[in-house]
């Protein structure tokens, strides 16, 4: 087979095959191609505003990394003046995290970023080691992500920062609004695929610059820039690999490459239906840019920092709904002990159930409050990080003071 | 005792995760018989693979690797002396004594 050549410049042999469009490219064109297509996201949504600081979400996995590569080139390219500071959560687990942490640290110094490290020890005297020993390896994910969600955020505003960015890849928003379709859940449906989540009113927003970056060319990124990145699964959720909706994804885009961009550009279609939600969208596309969705409370997941959606084969997907429904009941328990505890006379009154999206709303927006322990914002009394603290508070084994 | 089969070598390397399933290494190489003895048909990156599987793949979870059907797991990319396998005949590739065959994992970690 003659090698082809690249389908831009015509000269250099063609070393990927993109799967958004089956173009040819050679490694230079490519690396070029990937990084206007970012800038174009960032532009047409106007994600950022001079002089802006940003935190990039970093766990040393590929995604984080490429971003922190692609900003840090865009930034000096194309004059962004972005202040970027990279933001790593330390869930506290030994043999997984210390070791993703040199990758973060070694990314700092070659980008010339400042990096801030949070952990859950010191925001939630809990390492996610003693949390396994205290409740088990099951249902530890929900744990790490509720905590993760609130770690960003607090880390951004130690630092003095009211915008995170994260890694989230099509491939990521295409398995979120799947696994969202599968559940019926709209309103999720509509936050998962907004660029931005969170608002004036948020004290952090969040954005996910390589939205339309498809997995397999952030991959191929890092592998022609040689960017160095950590990727061993988490040592809790061994099952996170075998993501049931990730799978489907997978297959789709062997058979059609496309698929996912497909499935991305439909999910927003359909949270444009969606009462009150807008979701922003590339503005070259006649929508209004960068409209930003509510905040969004949902229990992050695991297997990296991005917070992807747990796994489970597609015939487990069964079992994790019972899961999900196992720990809203968990919830509801905790949340009437709490409101027990402290009755006075009448009843407070309870806003249950509590699994997000089902919440109060006005013009379909959950309401914002703040939570009664911690003050960080939340659409219950108390947070999910808090509820799920006391329960663990509770069980602390006696040994400790 | 059998007879030599005669082999080429071939430079094998794991990413993304993938090292994990072949003894934690991430550069193997692999001598590999020139023809497939199933058919006599020179090598390519299918019987590449199936070989990988049969002599290298030391985990008990090969669905991680490749599929029931011995093709390889979707998720994963192919990159041939560093040209993605899908411009080069995927499985159909002939390979050639020195070849590098990288297989990356895009699933793991964010
Ligand atoms: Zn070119
Ligand atoms: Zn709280």
């Amino acid at each position: 087979m003659a090698p082809s050549l690249c389908a831009i410049c015509k000269t250099e042999r063609a070393y990927i095959k993109r799967p958004k469009n089956h173009a040819k490219l050679c490694k230079e064109c490519f690396i070029r191609v990937f990084e206007d297509e970012i800038h174009h996201t960032i532009t047409s949504s106007k994600l950022f505003y001079p002089g802006e600081k940003v935190a990039i979400g970093a766990s040393g996995g590929k995604d984080s990394t490429v971003l922190a590569s692609v900003l840090k080139t865009l930034n000096e390219r194309h004059g962004y003046g972005l202040d970027l500071v990279l933001l790593s959560i330390d869930e506290g687990i030994t043999g997984y995290r210390d070791d993703s942490l040199k990758t973060v640290m070694n990314n700092a110094v070659q980008y010339g970023m400042p990096l801030k490290i949070v952990g859950y020890k010191e925001l939630y005297d809990w390492t996610m080691d003693e949390v396994v020993q205290t409740i088990g390896k099951k249902g530890n994910c929900t744990y790490c992500g509720v905590f993760r969600r609130q770690a960003l955020d607090r880390g951004a505003k130690m630092l003095g920062i009211k915008h995170v960015v994260t890694g989230h890849n099509a491939d990521d928003v295409a398995e979120t609004v799947m696994m969202n379709l599968l559940r019926a859940d709209l309103s999720r449906l509509s936050r998962s695929t907004s660029i931005v989540t969170g608002d004036d009113r948020s004290e952090v927003k969040r954005s996910k610059p390589l939205k339309y970056s498809y997995e397999k060319e952030i991959v191929l990124y890092a592998f022609h820039k040689k960017l160095e990145y950590f990727s061993t699964e988490c040592i809790y959720s061994p099952e996170a690999f075998r993501g049931s909706a990730r799978s489907l994804i997978k297959q789709l885009e062997k058979v059609r490459p496309s698929a996912i961009l497909d499935i991305v550009r439909s999910g927003e279609d359909m949270a444009r239906l969606v009462p009150g939600e807008s979701p922003s969208s590339c503005a070259c596309k006649g929508q209004k840019a960068a409209a930003a969705a509510p905040v969004d409370d949902d229990i992050g997941g695991c297997g990296s920092t991005n917070g992807r959606t747990p796994g489970g084969e597609m015939a487990a997907m069964d079992k994790q709904l019972r899961d999900n429904e196992e720990y809203a009941e968990l919830e509801v328990d905790v949340a009437k002990a709490i409101s027990k505890s402290k009755q006075g006379g009448e009843e407070t009154k309870k806003e249950l159930p509590i699994r997000s999206g089902s919440g109060p709303s006005k013009g379909g927006r959950q309401v914002l409050g703040q939570c009664k322990r911690c003050g960080y914002m939340s659409s219950q009394e108390i947070c999910q990080a808090c509820t799920l603290l006391e329960g663990l508070n509770k069980n602390r084994p006696q040994i400790q003071i | 005792m059998a007879p030599e089969i005669e082999t080429m070598p071939i430079w094998v390397d794991f990413a993304g995760g993938l090292q994990t399933l072949f003894s934690n290494k991430p550069n193997h190489m692999i001598s590999l018989p020139i023809f497939n003895p199933s058919d006599f048909s020179p090598a390519n990156v299918g019987f590449l693979i199936s070989h990988l599987v049969k002599n290298h793949l030391k985990h008990p979870q090969t669905e991680f690797f490749v599929q029931e059907d011995g093709h390889l797991t979707p998720g994963i990319l192919v990159l041939i002396n560093d040209v993605d396998w899908e411009l080069e005949g995927e499985e159909e590739y002939e390979l050639k004594p020195g070849d590098n065959v990288i297989f990356v994992s895009t699933m793991h970690g964010g």
